[in-house]
Parts: structure tokens; C-alpha cells; sequence
């Protein structure tokens, strides 16, 4: 069974009715417990676990120490494509919105790797858009097999790939695989992706299961926040790591939590999460899955990025671009796939994690082929 | 009192081994190498960064500390044994803990994949730590196979619970020839003091001292409890009884 089961299961959970029946005792309950189940878990997101945040983010200090120590992961995204033929009515890099497209030769990205690669940090995301007829699949294993000679860590956030395609990643040094799910609930995920490949829900669904099946060791997932009930996506998310996890022992799961912030075609998200249940979700993570990496991207702003870091965070990017072509040229007119609010250079970033009592770590893995 | 654990034609006073993994800060290293004046430190080959420029961990380390690379992140022998090549390669000594994970939830060692790479490594020359699962057997076959040590852990890594599988660990300790290190699980100064009095010929901890709010002064802690714990073992402890033992020896007249 794949994790629609879980999804399936929860479609017609009451989940108003069950938030609105937890009680102070309840949270206070779930947060010192040593294994939370899937009550615990909707506890500590229901609104009456905002009362408690101090609580919960002490206990998710603490376990975060234990498992991770006071270690900040840290990677760089680098685009290189932003072709895109899906419409997803929230994202710059949509086929419905006509933006300058570009597609990064070789020449050009091996630019952006020795750029990047000044900076120390050796873990690199790449990202593309979906579009198969020009930056598709071969174009994504001339680029990463370039890239490997300069990072020894890969990540891709691309287009759902099959299990054969992430074996044969591998192959060229890729060891990661970032797929956000966007949302959960079925009918919203329709009413956001209008057309091409990503209007199959199932697909993007199995993806993260198909990477681990390819023995990638670092999946990450996470679901969009701003499209669908946050507290039910959260929810929905957070089974989903713990059913990787379960399932898929040798891979390091992590969840990162995006906000939609704006972007090209000026979507405006139903619904919004705060900077408090942010906080509220992260500890609520730590305390259900102390062993999942927890990933904060430069969407959010410097200052709120810098309080989060002792609250159970232990990923972050840096030094983030979101345009294709961003680091070596930063020519104006270029859309950048979402707006970055922390603009620190990476140099700035990793000085405050260490002002703050952090160790940045900037290699974290050592391939053996 | 001369008292000396040999290991790869290393000789070593202090039988506190530490990790460079989870300080909040890289600086911390030297500082509690100084004050617990361990003479041998684990470090992840992963975490490593020989490029020119960047801040390498190595640099932490004082030259007088035994450096021990460690294979985490592989997950079967042969990943092992490229990671321990690599690291010699790149002047890290003969030294090499095997750690061998498949297994992220608990982080159990592979004993089978463990065991093949002792083999491997130590008929390459190295001195071979194997970090495994407490099992007699195994210890028997990981002598046989040429390691220098056995690294029984003593609960999960970075659990903080103790030593939880004493019972094991005491059978390896009486029956292996070659010292007994353990290894993860140690998470207070007495319980690292407990290992050495059942015998253990040292102690590796990292967690407990590097997420320690004050992991310099821990650091010392630990020292002192492992120094504590071996002159009790050397001072032949006295046995653990229920009923009350009276210090003069009620028979003591008739002798």
C-alpha cells in the first residue's frame, strides 16, 4: 500500500471536530511523551498547542541536540532551467505566465559550480522546471554529471522521476531527492495544477517512495503552505515522513516547511500560516519525528531564521538565487521562481548560525564510487 | 602507575576516546581535548574537507591526539573500506573505526557487512575498530579477522541510556583478548565509570560531552570518571553481595 491509503483514510476525518475537542491536558500529555502516535500528533497541531509553544519548543530544543547536536546543515540551490510546461496557478516559473525562459548550457553552469563552490558549501539542490522537450531528462544527466565533479553532494528538485531514472542519477552522484507534495487534499491539488504532468496527484505522491526504492540516502518532502488547511496539510505531511521513514530505513528523511510568499502572476494563497504556528508545526515535528531532518529555505526572512535555529532546525539553504543563472550574472529582468526574504550572502549566513552558538556544517558527505 | 592500553602500536595513558560530531562549535574541539586530555578522537571522513580554502576539522585536532576516521554514512563493506582508503590516502593514519548503518531509526551497526570489512582493512595494514552490535560470537570472528579492538556499543548512539546490554558486553570483556571499547550509549560520567569497572579497556563518547552545555568541563568529567572506574577495576573491587559483609571477619579469630 502507498501512502494514498493515508490520505485516503484521513479524507473524511473530522478534523474541525477533533481540534476543537483538545484540551490544555491533552498537549501537555503529548508533549512529554517519549512515542507520540497519530493523536498526540493532531494535539500538538490543534490550536489549543499554541498556548504551549514555549513547552513544546523546549522539548524539541532537547531532542533536537540529542539526535543532531548543535550541527546546521547547509546547501545552495542552483537553477538551472526554468521551462515549464505544468500550470500551477501559484508559481513564477507557471507555463501560463510568460516570463523570459532560459535554460543553462553546460558551459554556463560549470560558471555557477565554481562560483558556488567558493563559498565551502559542497551540498548543491538542483532545480529545473518540467518540461520534457528542452531540459528534460538527458539534459538533467549531462548537468548533474558535471556537477558531481564539483559537489559531493546532489540533490534534485525537478519533476517526478521513476525509480530507474533516480537509480541511474545515482549512477552520476546524485544522493538526494527533494519533491514537495504542494498539497494534500485532492481537490484543492486539482484546482492548483491545471494543466500538464503534475495534474497527476498519485504520481508526485509516489515520488519521494520512488527515490528511496532508488537508494537515494536523503529524501525530502513537504507540503506548500498557504494552498490547503494548514493544520490538515501539516498533518497529512507529517505521516507521510513518518511513513518514508518507517518504510525506508536507510534513507535520511526531511521535511521543509514552505510559505508561499509572492511570486510571478500575483497569487494570493487562501490561506495563510504564521510565523507562531510555523513554530507551533516545527516543534510539533521534532517531538513526533525527533530523527527527521527539519529544513528552513531563505523564503523566510534573516531575522525569524536566525530565533528558529535552536527550535529544531537542522537544514538550511544559503546564499539562495531563485533565478536560473543567479550566481554568476544577476541580470536585472529576471523572474525568479519565488521572492527570497533572506538576502544575506552566504558568508553573512553562516557567520550568524555560528554567532548563535551553531556549527554550520558545509560537507556532510563523501561519495565512494 | 603504569598503566598503558596499547592499540596499533599506539600506547595510550587516558582510555577516554572522544568524537569531533555535534559541538555547537568546531573551536570547542581543542579546548576539551585539552581538558580531558583524551588522546584519541573519532572523526567523520564525510564531514571532512581537504579543498583548498575551506575550514577543514582536521585543523581542530592538536598532533599530539590519535586521529580515528570513521566510516559513518556507509552502509555495506565495501562502502567501508573505500571511505577507510580514502581517508588514509589523505594522511589520516592507519587508524579506522568501522561503522557500517543500514538502519537510521536506532542506527544499529551491520555486524556481517562489519565483520567482512575488518577482514578487509586489517590484512591492508590498518588498525581496525569495529563498531558493532555486543555479540560473542561476532567478537570471537572479529579477532579471528584481524581487529584491534571490539566497539560494542553499549545502548543506541546518541541515546544517552548506558550501558543497557551489560550483560553481553561483560561476556566479550572475559572471553576477547584484544581490548574492549565501548561505544555509544554513555551518556553521564557514572556510567562511563561503570564500563571501566566491569572492565572495559576504554570508553568513546561524543554526545554526552558535545551537546553539554559546558562540553569542556564535561569533557574533564568524563576523564575523571573513566580514571575513576578503571583503578576501581585494577583495585579488584570487591564482589556484590545481599547480605551485610562486616569488614573484620567473623571467623577471623580462629585463624
Amino acid at each position: 500500500m502507498s501512502f494514498l491509503g493515508t490520505v485516503e483514510k484521513y479524507e473524511n476525518f473530522g478534523f474541525d471536530g477533533y481540534f476543537a475537542s483538545v484540551t490544555d491536558d491533552d498537549v501537555k500529555k503529548s508533549i512529554v511523551k517519549e512515542k507520540l502516535t497519530e493523536k498526540d500528533l493532531l494535539n500538538l497541531l490543534s490550536p489549543s498547542a499554541e498556548n504551549h509553544l514555549e513547552r513544546m519548543a523546549k522539548r524539541s530544543h532537547e531532542l533536537t541536540m540529542q539526535y543532531f547536536g548543535g550541527v546546521i546543515s547547509l546547501y545552495i540551490p542552483l537553477y538551472i532551467s526554468n521551462y515549464c510546461s505544468n500550470g500551477c496557478v501559484y508559481c513564477g516559473f507557471s507555463a501560463n505566465n510568460s516570463i523570459p525562459r532560459k535554460k543553462l548550457t553546460l558551459e554556463e553552469i560549470e560558471k555557477e559550480a565554481l562560483i558556488i563552490k567558493k563559498t565551502g558549501i559542497k551540498h548543491i539542490l538542483v532545480l529545473t522546471g518540467e518540461a520534457e522537450s528542452t531540459a528534460g531528462f538527458e539534459y538533467v544527466k549531462e548537468s548533474v554529471g558535471l556537477l558531481s565533479r564539483h559537489f559531493p553532494s546532489i540533490s534534485v528538485e525537478m519533476f517526478p522521476m521513476s525509480t530507474g531514472e533516480y537509480a541511474e542519477l545515482k549512477t552520476l552522484g546524485v544522493d538526494g531527492l527533494t519533491v514537495y507534495q504542494e498539497v494534500y487534499d485532492r481537490e484543492i491539488y486539482k484546482r492548483m495544477h491545471t494543466s500538464g504532468k503534475k495534474t497527476d496527484y498519485l504520481s508526485r505522491l509516489e515520488c519521494p517512495e520512488r527515490g528511496a526504492k532508488a537508494g537515494l540516502r536523503l529524501v525530502n518532502i513537504g507540503a506548500l503552505y498557504g494552498l490547503g488547511d494548514v493544520r490538515k496539510e501539516a498533518f497529512m505531511n507529517a505521516l507521510h515522513a513518518k511513513y518514508l521513514d518507517d518504510k525506508y530505513p536507510d534513507t535520511e528523511i526531511a521535511v521543509s516547511f514552505p510559505r508561499i510568499t509572492h511570486s510571478e502572476g500575483n497569487f494570493k494563497p487562501p490561506h495563510e500560516l504564521s510565523d507562531w504556528t510555523f513554530v507551533q508545526f516545527l516543534t510539533a515535528f521534532r517531538l513526533f519525528l525527533p530523527r527527521v531532518s527539519l529544513n528552513v529555505s531563505t523564503r523566510e526572512k534573516a531575522l525569524f531564521r536566525n530565533n528558529i535555529l535552536p527550535l529544531g532546525i537542522t537544514r538550511m539553504s544559503a546564499g539562495s538565487k531563485t533565478f536560473v543563472g543567479g550566481y554568476a550574472e544577476s541580470e536585472k529582468g529576471d523572474v525568479p521562481q519565488f521572492d527570497i526574504s533572506d538576502g544575506r550572502s552566504t558568508e553573512e549566513i553562516i557567520r550568524s548560525i555560528k554567532e548563535r552558538g551553531y556549527q554550520p556544517v558545509l560537507k556532510d558527505w563523501e561519495p565512494v564510487k | 602507575m603504569n598503566d598503558i592500553l596499547k592499540l596499533g602500536g599506539r600506547e595510550f595513558t587516558n582510555r577516554l576516546f572522544t568524537g569531533t560530531g555535534k559541538f555547537r562549535s568546531r573551536s570547542l574541539i581543542p579546548k576539551m581535548l585539552e581538558a580531558s586530555r583524551s588522546e584519541m578522537i573519532t572523526v567523520a571522513l564525510r564531514r571532512v574537507d581537504f579543498d583548498e580554502g575551506s575550514e577543514n576539522i582536521l585543523e581542530f585536532i592538536p598532533k599530539n591526539v590519535v586521529l580515528l576516521p570513521n566510516t559513518s554514512g556507509a552502509r555495506n563493506c565495501d562502502e567501508a573500506v573505500r571511505i577507510a582508503r580514502i581517508a588514509r590516502e589523505a594522511g589520516m593514519g592507519d587508524f579506522i573505526k568501522i561503522e557500517i548503518i543500514t538502519e537510521t531509526k536506532y542506527l544499529m551497526p551491520d555486524n556481517e557487512e562489519t565483520l567482512k570489512a575488518t577482514k578487509i582493512l586489517s590484512a591492508e595494514g590498518f588498525t581496525v575498530l569495529p563498531y558493532v552490535l555486543p555479540d560473542l560470537t561476532y567478537s570471537y570472528k572479529l579477532v579471528d579477522a584481524g581487529a584491534a579492538a571490539v566497539m560494542p556499543l553499549g545502548s543506541a548512539i546518541g541515546s544517552n541510556r548506558g550501558i543497557r546490554l551489560k550483560e553481553i558486553i561483560e561476556m566479550i570483556i572475559e572471553n576477547i583478548d584484544i581490548p574492549v571499547v565501548v561505544d555509544a550509549g554513555i551518556g553521564r560520567p557514572s556510567q562511563a565509570a561503570e564500563a571501566m569497572e566491569m572492565g572495559a579497556d576504554a570508553v568513546l563518547v561524543n554526545t554526552a560531552i558535545s551537546i553539554a552545555d559546558d562540553p569542556v568541563s564535561m569533557g574533564r568529567a568524563f576523564s575523571m570518571a573513566v580514571e575513576a572506574g578503571r583503578l576501581a577495576y585494577l583495585s579488584r573491587m570487591g564482589e556484590e553481595t545481599r547480605t551485610a559483609n562486616a569488614s573484620s571477619p567473623l571467623t577471623g579469630f580462629l585463624r
